[in-house]
C-alpha cells in the first residue's frame, strides 16, 4: 500500500514536481507570450494548448475525486453527467456559445463575465451584483477542489486530513504569489497531458484487473444485493443500474438526486461558469474553437468517463481483492453468490471475539474463520468477507477514489496519479482565484467607486480573503459527498442566476436590461431560498430551517421535493422573468444592439 | 450489452461515446474553417487584457 511504503524519496519526487511546475509557470510567463499576444501577432495559440487549458481548468479533483466517489457510491448512472459534460460543456459551448461570446466580448471590451453582461445590457448594477455573487460563492467551489486534493494527499501519505489541507493550502498560496495566476497556458497543457495519460492508464488497469470489460460489468452487476439498506430504500438498485424512477415516494429520492442535482445542476451550469466564459475571449478565431472541440471532447470523456466508470467498478475490485473483514453473518443476502451482511467482530486481549459496536458490512464471503471463543463462553462461527468501496473508504464517498488508487494500483502509479490530480486541482484553483480577484476588484470595487484601473490592492486582498474562506470551509466540511454537492450548488446557482441573461444576451436582441436584472435576481433568490428551506441535504447543513421550523426541510413530508435540485425550479422561473420583463420594457437602442452583434 | 442490463446505463455509456465522436467529427470537418482577420476591437481588447493581467 502506498501509505505504508512512502518514504523520503517519494516526498522528494512530489516536491520536485511541484517546484518544476512553479518554475515552468514563472519562466513560461517571462519568456512565452500569452494567448492574447498570439492573437495580435497573427499566430494562434495551438488549439491543443487552448483545449487542454480549458479542460484542466474545468476538470479537477472535484470531478475525479468528488464525482468519482459519488459514482463509487451510487453507480454508473452518474455517467449521464459525462454525457452532459461532453455534449453541453464542450460541443454546445465551443460550437455555439464561444464564438458569439468572443465576438461580443471583443466589441464590448469585456474582460470578465459580469462585465460582459453589464456591457451588453448597459448596466453597472449587473456587474456589481454578478461580481458579488461570484465573489461570495466561488470559494465554495474552490473548497470542493481543495478538499479533493487534501483527501488524496492524506490517504496517499497516511497523514491527517488537516495536515494535508494545510500543506496544500500553503502550496496554492505560494503558487498564486509567484505568479501562477497569469494564465500560463503552457504549463496547463503539460498538466492536462499528464492527466490524460494517467486516467487512460487507470481505466486499462481497472478493466484488466477485473478480467475484461464485459466481465467487469457483470461482476459489478452481480454485487447488487450488497447495496446498503439505507440506499436501497431511496432507490439504489445496483451499481450498473439506474435508480428507481418515479414521484411521490422516498424510494425515488436517489433518482432525483442523481439526475436533477448531479447531472442537470452541473451539466447545465457549466455554460454559465464565469472562469470558463472568459477563456472564450482569448482565442484568435472560430477556427481555434473548432479544433479545440475535437480535443476537448476526447479529453472530457477520458477524464470524467474514466473517473465515474472506475469509481463504480471499484466496488467489484474491493469485493474480490479488498482486505478481508471478519465477523458473524447476521443476514444472508444471496446464498448462491455468497453475499451476506457481517457483524464485524474482533478478538479482545483474551482472544474472546466480540462485536465491534455499530459496525456491519455487506460482504462477499471469502472464507471460514472457524469456530472461535465468544462472549459468555459460547463459540461463534466467524466468517470472512470482502466488502464494497464505501466501507473501505471509511464511510465517505469523497475517499473512495483515493482509497481505490492506493489499494489497487502499483505504488509508482499511485504517485503519478497523485501528481496528476494535484495538477488538475492547481489549474482549477488558479482560475477560480483569478476570478475571485477580478470579481471583487474589477466588477465590484471599480464599478462601485467609479475608479477604473485602481483595484490592484483590492484584488490582492480579495484573493487572500478568498483563499482563507475556501480553506476554512474545507476544514469544517467533512460530510461524505461534500465535494460533489458544493460543486453542484455553485454550478446550479450560476445557471439559474446567469444563464438566461447570458444566452439571452448572445441570441435575443429584444432582451432588455430590466429583463436581465430581474432574471438574475429571481434566479439567485429562488436558488438561495430553495437551498435554505427545501433541499434537505443543504438545508440541514445550513440549519436555519431546523431552527425556525423544527424540520430540516419544509417539504420533507412531500417526496420527492426535498431532493429536487434548485435549478429545476429556479431556472424556468428565471427564464420566465427574463422573457416577460423584457417584453414589457423598452428595448435597447438599435445602435447599441448593432455594436453588440456586429 | 457489455455486461450491463439496465437500458438507462447502457444509453449513458453509448451517448458518452457518441458525444465525444460528434466532437471529433465536427473538429475534423472544421479543422481549417473559421479563420477571421484581426480587427481593431481585437487589438483594443488585448491591450486592456494585458492591463487586467498585470494586477496578478
Amino acid at each position: 500500500m502506498l501509505a505504508q511504503s512512502v518514504g523520503l524519496l517519494d516526498i522528494i519526487v512530489v516536491l520536485a514536481y511541484l517546484l518544476l511546475v512553479m518554475y515552468l509557470g514563472v519562466v513560461g510567463y517571462l519568456r512565452t507570450k500569452s494567448a492574447t499576444d498570439y492573437l495580435i501577432a497573427g499566430r494562434q495559440t495551438h488549439p491543443f494548448v487552448m483545449a487542454m487549458s480549458y479542460g484542466a481548468t474545468f476538470i479537477s479533483t472535484s470531478a475525479i475525486v468528488g464525482f468519482g466517489g459519488v459514482a463509487g457510491l451510487f453507480g454508473m448512472s452518474v455517467l449521464w453527467l459525462t454525457v452532459c459534460n461532453i455534449f453541453v460543456g464542450i460541443f454546445i459551448a465551443f460550437v455555439f456559445l464561444a464564438p458569439r461570446a468572443r465576438r461580443m466580448g471583443h466589441h464590448l471590451d469585456a474582460h470578465t463575465f459580469p462585465e460582459l453582461l453589464a456591457r451588453r445590457y448597459e448596466s453597472r448594477f449587473i456587474q456589481i451584483f454578478a461580481g458579488a455573487i461570484i465573489f461570495l460563492f466561488i470559494p465554495l467551489y474552490a473548497a470542493a477542489v481543495l478538499i479533493g486534493g487534501s483527501v488524496f494527499v492524506a490517504t496517499s501519505f497516511g497523514i491527517s486530513y488537516e495536515t494535508a489541507l494545510l500543506v496544500f493550502s500553503v502550496i496554492i498560496a505560494a503558487y498564486v504569489v509567484v505568479g501562477g495566476l497569469k494564465g500560463v497556458m503552457y504549463s496547463d497543457a503539460l498538466q492536462g497531458s499528464i492527466m490524460f495519460v494517467g486516467m487512460f492508464a487507470l481505466l486499462i488497469f481497472c478493466y484488466v484487473k477485473l478480467g475484461g470489460i464485459t466481465e467487469a460489468h457483470e461482476k459489478l452487476t452481480a454485487l447488487a444485493p450488497l447495496v446498503p439498506g439505507k440506499l436501497q430504500a431511496i432507490g439504489h438498485r445496483g451499481w450498473t443500474a439506474m435508480p428507481a424512477f418515479g414521484w411521490g415516494d422516498v424510494k425515488y429520492n436517489l433518482w432525483w438526486m442523481v439526475i436533477s442535482t448531479i447531472t442537470l445542476g452541473v451539466g447545465i451550469g457549466v455554460l454559465a461558469q464565469p472562469q470558463l466564459v472568459v477563456r472564450f475571449m482569448t482565442v484568435r478565431s472560430k477556427r481555434e474553437l473548432n479544433r479545440a472541440t475535437l480535443i476537448g471532447g476526447v479529453f472530457i470523456i477520458v477524464m470524467t468517463g474514466v473517473a465515474f466508470t472506475v469509481g463504480a467498478l471499484s466496488n467489484a475490485y474491493f469485493a474480490d481483492h479488498g482486505a478481508e473483514l471478519s465477523g458473524r453473518v447476521v443476514k444472508t443476502l444471496d446464498e448462491g453468490k455468497g453475499l451476506a451482511v457481517l457483524q464485524i467482530m474482533k478478538p479482545d486481549e483474551q482472544g474472546v471475539w466480540r462485536d465491534v459496536p455499530e459496525k456491519t458490512a455487506p460482504v462477499k464471503l471469502s472464507g471460514n474463520g472457524g469456530s472461535q471463543p465468544g462472549a459468555d463462553g459460547q463459540t461463534v462461527a466467524i466468517q470472512k468477507g470482502r466488502s464494497i468501496s464505501v466501507v473501505y473508504a471509511g464511510g465517505s464517498a469523497d475517499e473512495i477514489i483515493p482509497t481505490y488508487i492506493t489499494s489497487a494500483m502499483p505504488k509508482w502509479f499511485g504517485l503519478l496519479f497523485l501528481l496528476t490530480l494535484l495538477s488538475a486541482a492547481m489549474s482549477t484553483l488558479s482560475s477560480q482565484f483569478h476570478t475571485v480577484g477580478t470579481s471583487i476588484g474589477r466588477d465590484v470595487y471599480e464599478q462601485v467607486t467609479g475608479q477604473h484601473g485602481s483595484s490592484a490592492n483590492i484584488t490582492r486582498v480579495g484573493i487572500i480573503i478568498g483563499i482563507v474562506y475556501a480553506v476554512v470551509i474545507s476544514f469544517y466540511a467533512r460530510e461524505s459527498t461534500f465535494i460533489a454537492r458544493a460543486t453542484a450548488v455553485f454550478f446550479g446557482l450560476c445557471a439559474s442566476a446567469f444563464l438566461p441573461a447570458f444566452l439571452g444576451g448572445l441570441y435575443w436582441k429584444r432582451m432588455t436590461r430590466a429583463g436581465a436584472i430581474w432574471s438574475m435576481f429571481v434566479g439567485f433568490l429562488v436558488t438561495t431560498l430553495w437551498l435554505v428551506f427545501i433541499k434537505d441535504k443543504e438545508a440541514s447543513t445550513i440549519g436555519l430551517c431546523s431552527k425556525l421550523f423544527g424540520k430540516t426541510s419544509l417539504l420533507l413530508d412531500k417526496p420527492n421535493w426535498s431532493e429536487v435540485d434548485p435549478l429545476i425550479v429556479a431556472l424556468p422561473i428565471s427564464i420566465l422573468a427574463a422573457v416577460i420583463v423584457s417584453l414589457v420594457t423598452t428595448p435597447p437602442s438599435r445602435e447599441h444592439i448593432k455594436k453588440c452583434f456586429e | 450489452m457489455l455486461g450491463i442490463e439496465d437500458k438507462g446505463v447502457v444509453a449513458a455509456y453509448l451517448l458518452c461515446i457518441f458525444s465525444a465522436g460528434l466532437c471529433v467529427i465536427y473538429g475534423l470537418l472544421n479543422w481549417n474553417r473559421g479563420d477571421e482577420p484581426v480587427e481593431p476591437d481585437d487589438v483594443k481588447w488585448v491591450a486592456e487584457e494585458k492591463k487586467v493581467e498585470e494586477k496578478f
